[in-house]
């Protein structure tokens, strides 16, 4: 029976870039394995043999000619930045390494 | 903290090395990966984004046909397979530069597939497997601010700029390379340098790895002499120039061998590849946590390359850069070294038309990686990227040929069309360039010559005739440099005889 | 004014009865009046809808109407990006974002003429089948104000239930639309996916989304279907073919003749035994007797078997919350929203994590954890691998059953509309809401809920259901016209929620 411990929860949390409190995650475990347990139910309905469907219908190449459009202003850009500075989107200093 | 080293040869003498090698090359089409925003370098921040690049909600993403056939001239000249159905696919990890907190990429259904690439190292050829090609989108740029300048670590705060999210990139992919032994760091360095040359000759990406659109990250492993095992492996970040490729595989064997040679492991991680001190440093320990979650993007649907289209674009694919290069090579007779500034200076399409323009080989080379290349060297830029056609060098050589300019006068007819003053033939009318040949001016110069300087008639009366040397050098004084010096010379012999 | 179709509008508009400025300025009217009790609306533009309708009057004084519905108003889902109208999904976290763009939808109903009254109440991120997910308060059943108007759309069916609005846009993701059309007495429709663009609507599960019409009648739905419809350039999963004739057809079907259709009743679908347990017996004796009206009308009836419809559910609770979960990491207080500060000088990372935690719902995180669980090493081909196979028995499914039957109906939802909080606390039992809706989505086959009555035991609206062939909207639209006329002639006129209750 697949269960979802408190200790997994707050590692998906962790995965998500959610801050779950001590409450939610004692609260989310137990729902998420109701949850899990009923969806569950379709392990091994579908066969090696039947193919994924990832699109609901089946085309294929549908591309864009390679031509400048026109996009958004910068102040359009910028419009819903929570901080701006020297036309850019200010963001609060980055933990970690450059990509 | 400074990392122990072991001396390159001693790393050789108890260690095997892996290389890998994953290069992104940013494609030079017109509009990004999924929208119809513009892809030039430089802009001022946040002019070229749109809902889609920006990751605004709602918007979605519409695949440039133009990179996909890129990406498959690029499998095409790497001798991959080309997918016949793949999808892209979502790999998902938080970074305020990447507008979605997804990348939109591919997973296991890379467009090309299973290719190799010979690469030449002092006349020795290793065969590099390519396990895949793939096409993803760029990120935005961080700008950190406060604390120490530019860096992350000790920043205040940052600002983000997403002009290059979605800038279609092409990440190749090598599979482990063995059996390079003390010739790994060449191995990587010329890799990278061919495969940068084949992008070139593609034409499908500026491929300026200091504008970033091409960079390198290395993996390397070391593995006890003779095992046949793979050691565990660093990844090192953003390698950007030929050189630092050398380097950076140069030092992590150094500093792989003595983490080993003191029994310790090597951590699988990131490594941060410092081009001022040439040192790597640790970046993010890979773990568990680092989970992509992967899943095919469902805003778009599949690629389908036909064959008809995959055997078409293979008819456009230019000439092997390498072969190209031997055939020039022998056609020219250029020595190695020629050979080898020739395609440094990037002036192996300008001599090739030079030469079918009529010059010699070695008329051609001399023009082009002498005066022209000096001239580009101060403009900072390549030579195909000066004001002066082929045929321009060509007209200019066979002007020189013909007897009608002499190489001083040519550099100023260079001058001329740096100036922008028309052709070479209008340039040498225009300023009065051609040279004096006509007897009656050159002889009263040489009378003034002569009688300007008694002595040194006297030697050559006497016979000196290398004395005549200086009397030349009067004469095309006076004649400001527009003398055939042959005929000044004959004309003093036969006065002084 | 009110009272009337959106057809019945537009008539009144070209004969020059009244103007697109009244009509719009009575729906703003009636959305004062009653909407306080309502709650369909998050955002409401009765400056922009006024000024759009008296360039519809003008345009059509110089005789230059857009579009058969032009200066007729409608009311939006917040899911759509409108440009300089507030979009916020129903999330805190998105409190206050105005996009710098219009979705296509929002572009084609501008290009078409029709004023935009606001914004209509969600659920959150459209994750629910109430709209009691919303951030912003519940939105409340027009037929009885204890009761939940469905989800994710309560709001925009909830809108068209109480005349606040002739028409109005809806999404439908796993039902969105035709649950709420079902409890709330209003027609709803899903097109086949890929029909109506997806550009600007903020995505919930991309593969299953697809926005429609929601509205009074059948006819109103074709009219509007026509004017959002076809394909889109800006969106890869548009469908390059033009829209069947959906009016053509609604009218075709209103005219009663269904002699040689074949109907396909889903056993599982429309039978307490053997098939989904918790079917409500009046919404079983309503379905039976619509299904008896299109028999006299004359249809053949033939029962169909979908057995792996029995598995949408799961499959749909696996592949919503895995894309959902890559869908809303975009919500991370860098570019736009809401961004909490955990303390002064909390890093980019903290900060997200605070304002994801602050800026989502229990609803959306407990879908984000799950979908977050279905796509991560090791557990991906057990739940997403294999509910992306599953869809593809469903979908196999569907097309046998489209070899035996034209069309295949079931009841829209298997209760009526239940009391404000009662499933809140218990996710399963508000996920079953959708079990008749969901195997739709997952083929991408087009749906419509047509109004069948009121349940004996409660007294409330039922749904009946219809689905069609991918590209066949088309029959929707006439099987639903068939259906409603025949009803309306027994019922003798629409049904209405008692006016009384809402003020």
């Amino acid at each position: 029976m697949p269960e979802i411990t408190r200790a997994e929860v707050a590692h998906l949390a962790n995965l998500a870039r959610i801050d779950l409190s001590d409450d939610e995650l004692d609260h989310l475990a137990p729902q998420l394995s109701v949850i899990l347990e009923s969806v569950a139910s379709i392990s091994g309905v579908a066969g090696d043999d039947v193919p994924p469907t990832s699109h609901a219908l089946p085309l294929t190449n549908v591309f864009r000619e390679d031509v400048v459009t026109p996009g958004l202003t910068p102040e359009q850009a910028l419009s819903g930045a929570p901080a701006v500075e020297e036309q850019r989107f200010s963001v609060p200093r980055i933990l970690g390494e450059e990509q | 903290m400074t990392d122990t080293l072991v001396a390159f040869d001693d790393v050789l003498a108890t260690y095997d090395p892996a290389l890998g090698l994953e290069v992104h090359v940013e494609l030079n089409t017109n509009s990004k990966m999924f929208c119809g925003c513009p892809t030039e370098f430089g802009a001022e921040p946040n002019t070229q984004v749109c809902p889609t690049c920006l990751g605004l909600p709602g918007a979605m993403p519409v695949v440039n046909g133009k990179a996909v056939e890129s990406a498959i001239r690029i499998g095409l000249a790497l001798n991959c397979d080309i997918a016949e159905w793949c999808r892209f696919a979502r790999k998902n990890y938080f970074y305020p530069d990447m507008p979605k907190n997804f990348q939109t990429s591919q997973y296991d259904e890379p467009i090309c597939f299973d290719g190799y690439m010979d690469v030449d190292v002092d006349g020795e050829t290793f065969r590099v497997e390519i396990e895949r090609a793939h096409m993803e989108e760029d990120t935005g740029k961080s700008l950190h601010v406060g604390g120490a300048t530019g860096r992350i670590h000790g920043a205040d705060h940052s600002l983000v700029d997403y002009n290059r999210a979605g800038i279609p990139l092409i990440e190749i992919v090598t599979k482990p390379i063995r059996g390079a032994g003390a010739k790994a760091p060449d191995v990587a360095r010329a890799y990278v340098a061919q495969l940068r040359d084949l992008i070139v000759a593609l034409g499908v990406s500026d491929a300026r790895m200091d504008q970033g659109s091409i960079r390198a990250d290395v993996n390397l492993s070391l593995s006890p002499k003779g095992s046949g095992t793979l050691g565990t492996r660093t990844e090192t970040k953003n390698v950007n120039s030929l050189r630092s490729v050398e380097r950076a595989v140069r030092y992590e064997m150094s500093r792989h061998a003595a983490v080993l040679d003191a029994g310790e492991k090597i951590l699988q991680e990131t490594r941060h590849w410092h081009e001022d001190t040439g040192v790597t440093t640790s970046g993010r320990e890979k773990s568990d946590a680092e989970d992509y979650r992967y899943f095919p993007e469902p805003d778009l649907v599949p690629v389908a390359p036909s064959r008809e289209w995959v055997e078409e674009l293979r008819g456009t694919l230019p000439e092997n850069p390498t072969a190209r290069r031997a055939r020039l090579q022998a056609e020219w007779g250029f020595s190695d070294l020629e050979m080898r500034d020739t395609v440094g200076a990037g002036a192996l399409d300008v001599i090739e038309q030079t030469i079918a323009a009529g010059t010699t080989p070695q008329a051609a080379r001399k023009w082009w990686l002498g005066e022209l290349a000096r001239r580009a060297n101060e403009q900072g830029v390549l030579v195909d990227a000066l004001p002066v056609t082929p045929a321009d060098v060509a007209r200019v050589q066979a002007l020189v040929d013909e007897g009608s300019l002499n190489d001083k006068l040519a550099r100023q007819v260079f001058d001329g069309l740096f100036a922008g003053e028309g052709t070479p033939d209008e340039i040498v009318a225009a300023r009065g360039l051609a040279i004096v040949s006509d007897d009656g001016a050159l002889s009263t110069a040489v009378d003034n010559a002569i009688a300007a300087n008694p002595d040194v008639a006297d030697k050559i009366r006497d016979g000196k005739v290398a004395a005549a040397g200086a009397l030349i050098g009067a004469v095309m004084k006076e004649m400001r440099g527009q003398a055939d010096a042959g005929r000044v010379r004959e004309l003093i012999l036969e006065k002084l005889s | 004014m009110i009272t009337r179709t959106a057809a019945e509008l537009a008539a009144a508009l070209a004969a020059g009865e009244t103007t697109s400025v009244a009509a719009t300025q009575a729906h703003l009217d009636r959305i004062a009046e009653v909407d306080g009790a309502v709650h369909a609306f998050l955002h409401v533009d009765a400056e922009g809808a006024l000024a759009q309708a008296a360039e519809s009057d003008a345009r059509r004084a110089a005789g230059a109407t857009r579009s058969a519905l032009d200066g007729v108003p409608i009311a939006v889902k917040d899911v759509l990006a409108t440009e300089g109208l507030p979009t916020t999904c129903g999330s805190k976290i998105l409190e206050g974002w105005i996009p710098p763009y219009d979705a296509t939808v929002v572009r084609r109903l501008k290009a078409a003429g029709l004023p935009i009254l606001g914004k209509t109440n969600m659920d959150e991120f459209a994750m629910g089948s109430s709209t009691e997910h919303s951030a912003y308060g519940p939105t409340r059943n027009p037929w009885d104000l204890d009761r939940i108007p469905g989800g994710s759309g309560g709001g925009s069916a909830a809108a068209v239930a109480a005349f606040e609005a002739p028409l109005a846009i809806g999404t439908d993701t796993g039902g969105s639309i035709r649950q709420p059309g079902a409890v709330t007495g209003t027609v709803g429709v899903k097109p086949t996916y890929g029909g109506v663009s997806r550009y600007g609507l903020v995505a919930l599960a991309n593969s299953l989304d697809q926005a429609g019409p929601v509205t009074r009648t059948v006819l109103d739905s074709a009219l509007l279907h026509e004017v959002i419809g076809g394909h889109d350039p800006l969106d890869s999963t548009s469908i390059d073919q033009p829209l069947p004739a959906l009016v053509e057809a609604a009218k075709r079907g209103a005219a009663g003749d269904l002699s040689g259709l074949r109907v396909g009743v889903i056993t599982e679908m429309s039978r307490q035994e053997g098939g989904l347990s918790g079917w409500q017996a009046g919404v079983l004796a309503r379905f039976q007797e619509s299904v008896d009206l299109l028999v006299k009308a004359g249809a053949e009836v033939v029962e169909v078997s979908c057995p792996s419809f029995v598995h949408a559910l799961a499959t749909y609770y696996l592949i919503l919350p895995a894309e959902a979960s890559s869908n809303l990491a975009k919500f991370d207080a860098m570019r736009y929203g809401l961004r909490v500060w955990p303390e002064a000088d909390a890093s980019a990372e903290e900060v997200m994590r605070a304002t994801r935690d602050a800026g989502f719902g229990d609803e959306v995180k407990r879908r984000i954890i799950l979908g977050t669980y279905a796509l991560s090493s090791g557990y991906y081909d057990a739940y997403y691998g294999q509910a992306q196979k599953v869809r593809t028995l469903i979908s196999r499914d569907f097309d046998a059953a489209f070899e035996r039957a034209d069309v295949l109906v079931s009841p829209t939802a298997p209760t009526t509309a239940f009391k404000l909080g009662a499933k809140l606390d218990d996710p399963m039992a508000m996920y079953l809401n959708d079990l008749a809706t969901i195997p739709a989505n997952l083929a991408g086959v087009p749906g419509i809920s047509v109004p069948s009555g009121l349940a004996d035991e409660d007294g409330l609206p039922t749904g009946f259901q219809i689905l069609a062939p991918a590209l066949a909207d088309d029959r929707c639209y006439r099987v639903g016209a068939a259906l409603e006329a025949a009803l309306l002639e027994q019922w003798g006129g629409p049904l209405v929620p008692p006016e009384e209750k809402l003020s």
